[in-house]
């Protein structure tokens, strides 16, 4: 029992989840910062504004629900750090895992953008309210794309288990390269989920002030920005369990090693992808995904079908 | 529906509603009013746009302006000549030397000056420098506004090499105290001249590129391209000037059509386009950048021996002169009514936004709420500028007095009570 | 512009980007970085007291009316020059007959008390003085 609350509240829960996500934020912003040709804020910022917002006055506006208000947060969070347990990390097994977890782990990472909407929503403010429903409309959009394109994988490896799938690689090396157009799709859906340029529609700053963080401020304020941030490092793991599937059975630390450079890459491309682009109008992002990264992810899927049914038998 | 609980002690609504033919549709039952402004991340200065929204549509925009007046007009009264030059500087902090060049320019007219050829060029030399920091500026503040912040970073990154340049000719980033009554109070020494060449070309090259991304990166032509329309024959009858007028095709340029400084004798091209929309205006200001570098290399090359300036009396002969300026955001008008005296009589400046915020709401017809920043970015909007006046609307003149007794019963009015706070204060009403 | 050429480049910086990684921040670490200022730069005012003649042509000029010269003795004078209220035009500069104001580069002057913006330079040099409060 006492190594089970280690495991979910420590390592590899909670806390390096935490760590990792703070640091992953900082690696985020430090990257944008020097493609940008400017310096950057130091390892400890994203810590530091932690403490600084965990330490502010929490005030809530009159017209809000505060249940709904306070809960938001806390919902998010810990939906992330759930989803998180059921994805194989390095080797090939989760701390969780049982089949049809993928399904699981993408419908508790819809729960976040839910807890925006519900969020925004019930702070009962204009610019909020433009977010939630900015929040939720994108959902539709990328949501799609992003379970499709991950199916093509488990279609692939014939179960609906991450650490299935990370087995069936496992055994057939080099089999993932298969799935480098699903990789492009679910990294743009990633981009969406998390709400980055050229996604970040629900909290254009220029346009709707926050979207729906506009009333937030102090702790919850803090719960929400630690689960964007866990929400991307946990996005990142699992696009690297579902489409880089290599190296997983080297010894613990390699495997550790390997498991942070291959997350780490990823959250580097998103900084890349939200260095280079405007920011989509929400009309031109929805006729983007559906008319161009939808029928993507369905090919994806058409050539997975083929290649499990002629090809590899 | 706050606005009906309120209780209005004296009149009705107290903001000026900038008139515009795009009338306010009346509120319907789907309809939400969103307060861009007078506080809001997309604009930086108080001004107020009160959007109608159905869905991310806009159905009605209500303009108001007002909220960054400064008296200046009124403090230029009070005021000599010498001073004031550095008064109407402050008007804006982007387009400071067009202000008090265009406020020297209708001194030295009534005065009857003529002002040495050499200042003439250093004057044009600072007000081209002026526009690339201004355009340059706009450049990245658009970018920011649809999103793009790697177009802000990188356009005022460039912007500090023509800042570097202007505080090597005068001594200061902004504001840059060039002008005097009669000429310009700084030379330009050779070292300086190549410093600004090797600027400019830098300069150049860096806008060059701009321009390919501005005409070909995808998202950016997606967020630009059939934006803000405004045609021809509406930028005309709405007054559209500088660059928002060019891009509707309206070719004129004070530069060329009056020209004044050293323009007669050089040689430029006006960059109009024919998009109408905020594409358009990005690629009008790009190639305005283009320009100012031709117009700077000739400046320099052409650059006239002779004294800086010459004296200007304290007392200026009574009359009235009318000064044009081309500042990069459009033509900048300063009235100048003299009594003979070391004061102006009258002071009155029509900054370029005046003319073009009323195309804003015409722009905004039919598009997104996602739309609305670029458009109002799009215009290069200077709100300090163009807050000059206030007249209450049905309550005709005021005197100074009255305009006091007025505001506090208003706020009394708000639930504000300003005696009671100053004696909070231990001041006494 | 055809409908085609807007789809053609989607992301076209990355290269200009990517360059960057390698390249020295643009931006200066000031604080800890010094800033050196242009010539000419027109910064916080100095009064020479042996040169002023007492014509007050400056306290005229100035458009934030920042200058206060006292007489203090048979051709002295004092200076009082009110920082937060200095516009730093430098008109004064120019105005005066003898060279009795400067400017120096000198920038950095924010203070947290209003009377420490008050500078007096008195007959004993150029080193100002505090004025007292009251």
């Amino acid at each position: 029992m006492p190594y089970a609350l280690f495991t979910i509240l420590v390592f590899p829960g909670f806390l390096f989840l935490s760590a990792v996500s703070l640091f992953a934020e900082f690696f985020d912003r430090r990257i944008y910062a020097r493609l940008q040709n400017r310096k950057g804020p130091p390892w400890f910022q994203p810590l530091a504004d932690f403490i600084k917002l965990a330490a502010k006055e929490d005030i809530v506006p009159r017209e809000a629900d505060l249940a709904m208000f306070n809960l938001a947060p806390i919902f998010a969070l810990t939906a992330v750090v759930t989803a998180f347990f059921y994805i194989p990390l390095w080797g090939t097994r989760a701390l969780c895992s049982f089949q049809g977890d993928l399904i699981v782990v993408l419908y508790l990472l819809t729960i976040p953008t839910l807890t925006f909407f519900l969020g925004g929503w019930y702070s009962r403010s204009l610019f909020s309210a433009l977010g939630a429903v900015r929040s939720i409309t994108q959902l539709f959009a990328y949501e799609i794309p992003l379970f499709i394109s991950l199916l093509a994988p488990a279609l692939l490896a014939d179960t609906w288990s991450l650490s299935g799938i990370a087995a069936y690689y496992q055994a057939h090396p080099f089999y993932w390269l298969f799935n480098l157009v699903g990789f492009g799709v679910a990294l743009v859906a990633l981009l969406g989920k998390l709400e980055r340029v050229p996604f970040d529609i629900p909290e254009a700053e220029t346009e709707i002030v926050a979207g729906s963080f506009t009333e937030y401020g102090g702790k919850m304020l803090a719960y929400f920005r630690l689960a964007i941030d866990s929400e991307a490092v946990v996005g990142a793991s699992l696009l690297a369990a579902v489409y880089l599937p290599f190296g997983l059975g080297l010894n613990p630390l390699l495997g550790f090693v390997l498991y942070l450079i291959k997350v780490f890459f990823i959250i580097g491309l998103i900084a890349l992808l939200r260095t280079v682009f405007a920011r989509l109008r929400i009309d031109q992002m929805i006729v983007f995904c559906w008319q161009y990264v939808a029928p993507i992810a369905f090919l994806q899927i058409l050539f997975n079908l083929v290649l499990k049914g002629f090809v590899l038998g | 529906m706050e606005e009906r609980n309120l209780k209005y002690p004296i009149g009705p609504r107290h903001e000026i509603n900038v008139p515009s033919d795009f009338s306010f549709v009346p509120r319907a039952k789907d309809e939400v009013r969103v307060p861009i402004g007078p506080q809001h991340p997309a604009l930086k200065e108080p001004e107020s746009f009160s959007v109608a929204l159905r869905g991310e549509r806009i159905m009605g925009v209500d303009v108001k302006i007002g909220y960054n007046h400064r008296g200046i007009e009124k403090a230029c009264e009070q005021r000599s000549y010498i001073q004031d030059l550095y008064l109407v500087e402050r008007i804006c902090g982007i387009c400071s030397h067009t202000h008090a060049t265009c406020f020297a320019q209708g001194v030295e007219e009534l005065a009857g000056l003529a002002v040495p050829k050499r200042a003439l060029y250093i004057r044009s030399l600072v007000g081209e420098l002026e526009r690339i920091h201004s355009h340059l500026l706009w450049l990245g503040v658009a970018g920011h506004e649809i999103g793009f912040d790697t177009l802000l970073m990188y356009s005022w990154r460039d912007r500090e090499l023509v800042m570097d340049a202007l505080a090597l000719l005068s001594g200061n980033r902004v504001n840059y105290g060039i002008n005097q009554i009669g000429g310009v109070r700084r030379d330009v020494t050779k070292e300086q001249a190549t410093e600004i060449l090797k600027a400019v070309d830098k300069l150049e090259e860096q806008t060059k590129y701009y321009i390919q991304i501005a005409m070909e990166e995808t998202t950016l032509i997606q967020r630009l391209s059939g934006v803000g329309k405004l045609s021809h024959d509406d930028a005309v009858r709405l007054g559209a000037i500088g660059p928002t007028g060019r891009a509707s095709g309206v070719d004129r340029d004070v530069r060329r059509d009056d020209p004044y400084a050293a323009y007669g004798e050089l040689a430029f091209k006006v960059v109009t386009d024919g998009h109408n929309d905020v594409y358009g205006r990005t690629i009008v200001r790009l190639g305005e950048l283009l320009e100012s570098y031709a117009l700077i290399r000739q400046i320099i090359k052409n650059l006239p021996d002779g004294p800086l300036a010459v004296r200007a009396p304290r007392k200026i002969p009574a009359g009235e002169a009318l000064s044009r300026y081309e500042a990069p955001r459009g033509e900048d008008i300063h009235y100048i009514k003299s009594n003979g005296g070391e004061k102006p009589e009258r002071v009155k400046v029509r900054a370029p936004t005046l003319a073009n915020i009323q195309s804003v709401a015409k722009m905004l017809e039919d598009r997104y709420l996602a739309d609305l920043p670029i458009v109002v970015a799009a215009i290069d909007p200077c709100f300090s500028c163009t807050d000059r006046t206030i007249a209450v609307a049905g309550r005709g003149a005021m005197n100074w007095e009255e305009l006091r007794r007025y505001g506090i019963e208003w706020y009394r009015g708000q639930g504000i009570d300003f005696s009671r706070l100053s004696s909070k204060l231990g001041r006494g009403a | 512009m055809s409908k085609k050429k807007f789809w053609a480049h989607p992301g076209m910086m990355i290269d200009f980007v990517l360059k960057s990684l390698f390249k020295k921040p643009a931006t200066v670490n000031y604080p800890f970085e010094p800033m050196p200022m242009p010539p000419h730069f027109r910064g916080k005012l100095k009064f020479w007291p042996e040169k002023c003649i007492g014509c007050l042509l400056c306290v005229k000029d100035c458009p934030a009316k920042a200058i206060k010269i006292t007489k203090v003795g048979d051709k002295k004078f004092e200076a009082e020059i009110d920082l937060g209220k200095c516009i730093y035009c430098a008109q004064c500069v120019d105005s005066c007959p003898k060279k009795a104001l400067e400017i120096t580069p000198e920038f950095e002057l924010a203070q947290i008390s209003r009377n420490k913006l008050r500078l007096t330079y008195d007959e004993s040099g150029s080193h100002p003085t505090e004025k007292k409060p009251g």
